[in-house]
């Protein structure tokens, strides 16, 4: 077969695996600070392994290199086939594989090294800020490209969500990441002070809201229905929860800054976003579990659909719990605790984990032209990961409102009851849970790159034919 | 308002804020579709083999809770501040929340620091009461850098030992406290050299320990009395008016070890306690001061 008559299934399955790879990396180094917190000497005394330098490798490397590949691979997938034509360029798709895999090296060389600008959740220094921006790029030209050339007339709800996250990723790290270099290795921000600090909160929470959600609800578009073998559950509903999500997400950032020297003025705004953002979210849930509605049965027999009905039911739960955070009442007592921590990890394990893990069970096998090796193992699988976010996100609310608690006590002669050591001395318990929810986590992961590895060995790469234009 | 230089930006923020959140309400409601009876529809289109879609009315539960939280939303920012320059109905703002905790928590609790602020320091020190909000107040101050059990660390006094660098009387540790200490030990690397280092570490040592080089030692005093003598004083004792170590006492803040030592002389020392007064008012560290003297009142006589 021509390659015009195929799919590009070739940097679809570069991206497949690097997902299971880099979500192995990405949570082993989660697990070993895990640990770090409960027992500190752990880090040996070597800067390198120290928790400063590891933590923001933890996050870049699940976060943009797991996730990411996830995103990158789904995307290329579904934008083919819900388009019914190859890709624009394989060799620009072709360098978006390659120049994102040098990004995650070079993260997973310099954050250990110490090198950092220092903003969260966009540590890496400048050169490597402008290559994630050649890259980006060039993704959106073969994502638009490949969208523009399309032989169905309608656009698939999924693209529009990933649309969406490819544009607003752009502008938020080209804004977030503007510094003026003063080394090779070494830039400051064009930002100073609160404005510094309110552009980093834009761009963190909508990392959540356009990287790790919009980009996500795409994935969860696509392969429910298909995985259900059932319709999208309301086409008006995705047409209204997309515009109503993306307009509020980006107004949000401000309850990060709460009782901060952020001005009330943006404190209020950004709170009246975030609670307005909860039915907008909530959305997506529905039409994630109510396309399931008359297939109920399918939950039992099916794991592939167990890891994505679950994802979408941890994604209706820190979609309402975010809101209630950004209320300030709840976050004064909230913030600075693990109870951010355990939220942040119900969103990134159940949600962003899960449904991402559901989709490489279907793609994989898909993209090689195998059956899944075990489905008994994929069920292990299930039941082991829900066990350890279940073990992380308890240990971590009961920790955070612990800790919230414990800071404002107040004896009554007006000194504060505990000291900062007495409520670190009463978390270590529940460090040792979370860690051994993350260790179970990962557990999953390694059954899961066995059964994939079993699934795909010795299977020649597999092209899938276009079908005939629809008349 | 001094948030913003102008008052366009003031609209700048209203008009696109009531704007966008109120635009909400027609995208919903024109959109919200009514409920047909029978089976549902799909929209007609396929996608990649059987990808299809149903248009399912939104869940009127959904359009409720969406309903009240844009009610709520517009509410707090008739009541809150939000919009621009607009204070809010309620006059709330979080400087002035800040300041009505901070004087309820004064004028409620005050009272209690004020009897003990007119009680003499050695007095208080016995009141087991007082004592223990004392060690509250420290464990919440203090203990970050003289550690829980006030023992301190390297380059932080130890406060149970009974030895005091700026003297151990209740209205000396009180001075410490309310204006802080700072302690200059100046680097004599370039005015002894490092033989001038090395000889005049062995003569430092010789005060505490028997097993020095003599030779050494002998050299490093002629230097001694010609420089450290000033602070220091000729037997060594230091002077407390300057918070000058005695250096012949065996207790040392950044280490007795010869390394240590030697880095001390060719590096310089700096301390630093800061003051306390305007943070924690006279009358708290009226009775921190009772607490800390509690701590060595014991041993040091």
């Amino acid at each position: 077969m021509s390659s015009e008559n195929t799919y590009n299934y070739r940097v679809v399955r570069q991206f497949s695996i690097m997902t299971v790879v880099w979500g192995i990396v990405g949570m082993l180094v989660g697990v070993v600070i895990a640990a770090q917190m409960a027992w500190p000497q752990l880090n040996f005394d070597i800067a390198w392994l120290s928790f400063g330098r590891l933590r923001p490798l933890h996050t870049n490397a699940v976060i943009f290199a797991f996730g990411g590949s996830a995103l990158f691979a789904t995307s290329y997938y579904v934008v083919q086939r819900t388009c019914h034509v190859r890709l624009f360029s394989d060799g620009l798709a072709a360098f978006t594989f390659w120049g994102w895999q040098a990004v995650i090296v070079l993260a997973a060389i310099t954050l250990p090294l110490g090198i950092t600008s220092s903003k969260e959740y966009a540590e890496l220094e400048w050169p490597i800020d402008l290559l994630i921006t050649v890259v980006w790029v060039a993704y959106a030209v073969v994502f638009f490209g490949t969208l523009m050339q399309r032989r169905i007339k309608h656009i698939y709800v999924a693209n529009w969500f990933y649309a969406g996250f490819i544009i607003t990723i752009a502008v938020l790290h080209v804004v977030n990441s503007a510094a003026i270099p003063v080394s090779l290795w070494k830039s400051y921000s064009v930002y100073a002070g609160v404005q510094d600090a309110m552009i980093q909160w834009w761009y963190g929470h909508n990392a959540v809201g356009f990287f790790l959600t919009a980009g996500f609800l795409a994935i969860m578009y696509y392969f429910i229905p298909k995985q259900a073998a059932r319709p999208v559950y309301s086409y008006r509903l995705s047409v209204v929860h997309f515009w109503a999500l993306v307009f509020t997400y980006i107004w949000a950032g401000p309850h990060h800054l709460h009782y901060t020297a952020l001005p009330d003025w943006a404190q209020s705004l950004g709170m009246v976003f975030s609670l307005i953002l909860l039915a907008p979210s909530w959305g997506g849930m529905i039409n994630g579990i109510m396309t399931l509605s008359g297939a109920w049965e399918k939950l039992r027999s099916d794991p592939i659909l167990k890891f994505l009905i679950v994802s979408v039911s941890f994604y209706g739960m820190s979609t309402f719990e975010g809101p209630m955070m950004s209320i300030k009442t709840v976050n004064a007592l909230s913030h600075y605790t693990d109870w951010t921590i355990g939220h942040v990890h119900s969103g990134a394990l159940g949600w962003v984990g899960f449904i991402s893990i559901g989709a490489m069970y279907y793609l994989i096998p898909r993209l090689f032209n195998r059956e899944l090796y075990s489905v008994k193992l994929a069920e292990m699988h299930f039941w082991i990961a829900t066990i350890g976010i279940v073990l992380y996100i308890t240990s971590m609310w009961i920790s955070g409102v612990m800790q919230g608690l414990m800071w404002r006590a107040v004896n009554t002669d007006g000194t504060l009851t505990y000291s900062f050591v007495e409520s670190v001395q009463a978390m270590h318990p529940y460090y040792i849970i979370r860690f051994l929810g993350g260790a179970l986590y990962l557990a999953g992961m390694l059954i899961m790159a066995y059964n994939l590895y079993r699934t795909v060995v010795g299977a020649k790469p597999y092209e899938a034919a276009i079908p005939a234009a629809a008349h | 308002m001094a948030d913003f230089v102008s008052a366009f930006w003031h609209w700048y923020i209203i008009v696109p804020t009531l704007v966008g959140i109120l635009a909400l309400f027609p995208l919903v409601i024109f959109n919200r579709g009514k409920k047909s009876g029978g089976e549902p529809e799909t929209m007609g289109h396929v996608w990649d083999e059987d990808l299809e879609e149903y248009n399912n009315p939104l869940p009127s539960w959904w359009l409720n809770m969406f309903y009240i939280t844009i009610v709520f939303g517009i509410a707090y920012l008739i009541l809150y501040p939000g919009l621009g320059f607009y204070k809010g109905v309620l006059g709330w703002s979080s400087k002035g929340q800040y300041e009505s905790e901070i004087s309820a928590a004064d004028k409620e609790f005050g009272p209690i620091f004020e009897k003990y602020a007119s009680e003499k320091i050695a007095t208080l020190a016995r009141n087991e009461e007082a004592m223990r909000t004392g060690e509250r107040l420290f464990a919440n101050y203090c203990s970050t850098c003289h550690g829980s059990d006030a023992r301190g660390a390297v380059g932080f006094p130890n406060l149970r030992d009974g030895d005091w660098l700026y003297g151990g009387e209740p209205e000396q540790i009180k001075t410490s406290i309310l204006n802080g200490r700072r302690g200059v030990m100046p680097g004599w690397q370039a005015a002894l050299g490092e033989e001038g280092v090395k000889n005049m570490t062995e003569f430092v040592l010789s005060m505490s320990r028997k097993n020095v080089d003599l030779d050494a030692a002998q050299a490093g005093r002629e230097r001694y009395n010609q420089i450290c003598v000033a602070c220091h004083g000729a037997d060594g004792s230091g002077n407390k008016a300057l918070g000058a170590p005695d250096l012949g006492d065996g207790v040392w803040l950044y280490g007795g070890s010869p390394k240590a030592v030697t880095q001390s002389i060719a590096q310089g020392r700096q301390g630093n306690m800061p003051p306390h007064k305007d943070f924690l008012g006279e009358d708290k560290v009226h009775l921190l001061t009772a607490y800390v003297y509690s701590l060595s009142a014991g041993e040091a006589q």
